[in-house]
């Protein structure tokens, strides 16, 4: 089980903040995937992931990095502080 | 060195005269403070989501480098989230150090990585509706000039 996390349109694209995923994808492609072919809302909201941001327990990580031994992942667009 | 991220409203020169109090010593205090602004006219509201634990966590990480970086005598940055009106204080940054230059360059430095690497999203809210502010190239180009050989 992993914290899925969503952030800013992606958060109101899917409609909720946070949910538990059961998964056994080996990187958050992998798990992009698996979340894209659930529902139309998962699927549009992962359908440009240039323009997503992804963290891993709280780091910002690529695509193609291993969730082995992750807790919680986030996705957001790029960030807009300042 | 200090970090706040709240949604609660500040005093940009009462926090400025605090911290500059508690860094004697310094010959150089640099503060930068960001204002909500309405940028195209009607603009009601600004809100600001963020990633609670991660932004906190980003933003030390971004003081420490600076720290690495210059010889600073003290940082400070405040951030707010939630709902802001237009112009209310947003956040602000202040340096100290011994001389002006390292101050300014650290005071930029956190300010550029702020805009694009806290995991802060801001939303306009006007009387047409809301919308999420885009990320900009130039901000993210910012970042650059931190990255190559010759940045210090």
């Amino acid at each position: 089980m992993i914290d899925v996390m969503y952030f800013a349109w992606v958060r109101e694209r899917i409609g909720l903040p946070r949910e538990r995923v059961e998964t056994q994808a080996a990187t958050v492609a992998e798990l992009v995937a698996e979340l894209r072919a659930r529902e139309d809302r998962y699927d549009l909201a992962f359908s440009d992931l240039r323009a997503l941001r992804v963290a891993l327990d709280q780091e910002l990580a690529d695509f193609d990095a291993p969730l082995a031994g992750v807790r919680e992942v986030a996705f957001f667009p790029p960030m807009t502080g300042g | 060195m200090a970090v706040r991220v709240q949604e609660a409203a500040f005093d940009a020169g009462a926090e400025l005269n605090a911290f500059a109090a508690a860094v004697a010593g310094a010959g150089a205090v640099v503060s930068f403070t960001g204002v909500v602004r309405d940028r195209d006219g009607g603009l009601s509201r600004m809100e600001v989501e963020h990633y609670p634990g991660m932004t906190e966590r980003a933003i030390a990480a971004m003081v420490d480098e600076a720290r690495a970086r210059w010889a600073l005598t003290g940082a400070l940055v405040i951030h707010r989230h939630g709902v802001l009106q237009v112009g209310a204080p947003i956040m602000m940054v202040a340096t100290a150090a011994p001389h002006r230059v390292a101050a300014f360059a650290a005071a930029e430095y956190l300010m550029d990585y702020l805009k694009s690497r806290a995991p802060f999203w801001k939303k306009e809210i006007t009387a047409s509706g809301a919308a999420w502010v885009a990320a900009r190239d130039e901000d993210e180009d910012a970042l650059s000039r931190w990255t190559g050989a010759d940045d210090r």
